[in-house]
Formats: C-alpha cells, structure tokens, sequence
C-alpha cells in the first residue's frame, strides 16, 4: 500500500502493518486505519501514528513510561478481549502528544491512553477512571520529577550503602 | 430532550439495559448509579470532551517532524550528559 502522508510524504507498506481501531480515535471516530512510523533513534520515545484514512492526519505519540515510570492502570477484561490481548508484551502503550508553539511545553494526554496490540494490529484510545491523570501532562515537568526521584532514590541508597559498610 | 422527574431511589431505563439509579439528592448535586453491561462506556461529559478537545488540537497542529524529535532526543538525553 502506498500513501501520500502530509508529514512523511511517500509511504509504502505491506496491508498487514495497519492497525485497525475498530471504534476510531476519540472525536475521529470514523478514523480506523493508522500506520505506526516508529523512529529509527531507539532512544527517542517519540513514535507517529498516521491515518491511512486521512493522509493529513499524523498524531505525535509517545511511550508515557519513559518520563512517568509510574505510569499505571488496569486495563479492564473487556478492553483485553476487545483487542484480543493474550500476552503483556504484545501491548504497546502510547500517550498522544499536543505541542504548543514553544515546544517545551508539550503535553501527552494520559487519561486517555492508545493501547495497541501489536500483534494482532488492534487498537483502542481507552478512557481512565483515575483523578492521578489528566490529558496534558507537561511531558518536561514529568521528566524533571522522575530525574529527581531518581537521583533522591540513588543517594539514599548510596547512603544505606555506606552505612551497611 | 425528554425531561423526567424523579426522587431518591427512583431510576430511569436507557433501552433494556441501562439503568440510572438516583441515589443521594443535595441543593447542589445529586449522586447517581449506573447499572450498563460492561462494554459500555460512562464517562463525565466534561472529562470526555476534555478529550474530544485535546485529540482535535493534536491532529489539527502542525507536526514539525525533525524539530520535535530534536527538542524530545534533548530532553531525554540531556541529563545524562549533564551527570
């Protein structure tokens, strides 16, 4: 298949590497079909979703967990039948990402995550029950807490290390 | 829209299936019970348009591809050179 994407221009691939969202994206309902352009950096969390219905349509997605480690919910046993969920690790989790004119200031929405069985190519944009979560999460805010719990966590230990000595 | 009136403890039906319980009633709220088959979705109004709303801003803007992805790769990687 090939399409003439706004943002990547010529793409080609096979039919079987399209995602089918059988219930579209939220307020693009009638958007079913997306192509996933992950990055050739694998140290670069961001990924792309393009509508193969809408050539025009690329959203900016993003792995959450590498600037919210503490991510978390439950997907509910009938999101996982819905997307023929077997295994976790055939799931990928993606946070939509909204980037304002000074990019810094980009937000991923983490209440309503898109959760993709890659083996099966299903997705769905599920909707979380979680106050914890909203749908724009200064991704540089979110980073800058984890490095700090981070390194928090690394002294503390560095300490409890020197004292077990 | 249809209007009903009900009190504590009377519910609607929505087809067979669903059914909204009111369950507390204060000057300034009322608390409600949904019964629905698992498969469907309740949401807050406000919480799904929020969603509507942020899903729109993200397929309407401009994707400044390289530019993004420069900006992202800085700031994931730019604290492990600060170390």
């Amino acid at each position: 298949m090939i399409l003439q994407s706004k943002y990547f221009g010529r793409i080609e691939f096979a039919e079987e590497k399209i995602v089918t969202f059988e219930r579209g994206i939220i307020a693009f309902e009638e958007m079913k079909r997306f192509f996933i352009i992950d990055n050739e950096d694998e140290n670069n969390p961001l990924w792309w979703l393009q509508s193969v219905d809408d050539p025009e349509i690329l959203f900016v997605v993003i792995n959450p967990f590498t600037f919210k480690p503490d991510y978390d919910f439950e997907l509910s046993p009938q999101d996982a039948e819905e997307l023929q969920i077997e295994k976790p690790e055939d799931v990928v989790v993606l946070a939509i990402v909204v980037v304002p004119e000074n990019i810094k200031q980009m937000t991923a929405n983490l209440l309503a995550p898109v959760i993709i069985n890659i083996r099966q190519r299903k997705g769905k944009q599920i909707v979380l029950q979680d106050k914890r979560y909203s749908t724009k999460h200064l991704i540089i805010e979110e980073l800058a807490k984890t490095q700090k719990a981070r390194q928090t966590q690394q002294k503390t230990s560095a300490q409890s290390a020197a004292q077990n000595r | 829209m249809l209007v009903l009136t009900r009190k504590k403890d009377e519910s609607i039906m929505l087809g067979e299936d669903i059914e909204v319980v009111v369950l507390e009633i204060t000057p300034t709220q009322v608390r409600l019970g949904v019964n629905a088959p698992r498969d469907c979705a309740v949401y807050r109004k406000e919480i799904f348009t929020a969603i509507q709303e942020e899903n729109i801003k993200a397929a309407r803007q401009t994707v400044q591809v390289e530019l993004i992805k420069a900006e992202v790769k800085e700031l994931f990687t730019g604290d492990d050179e600060e170390k």
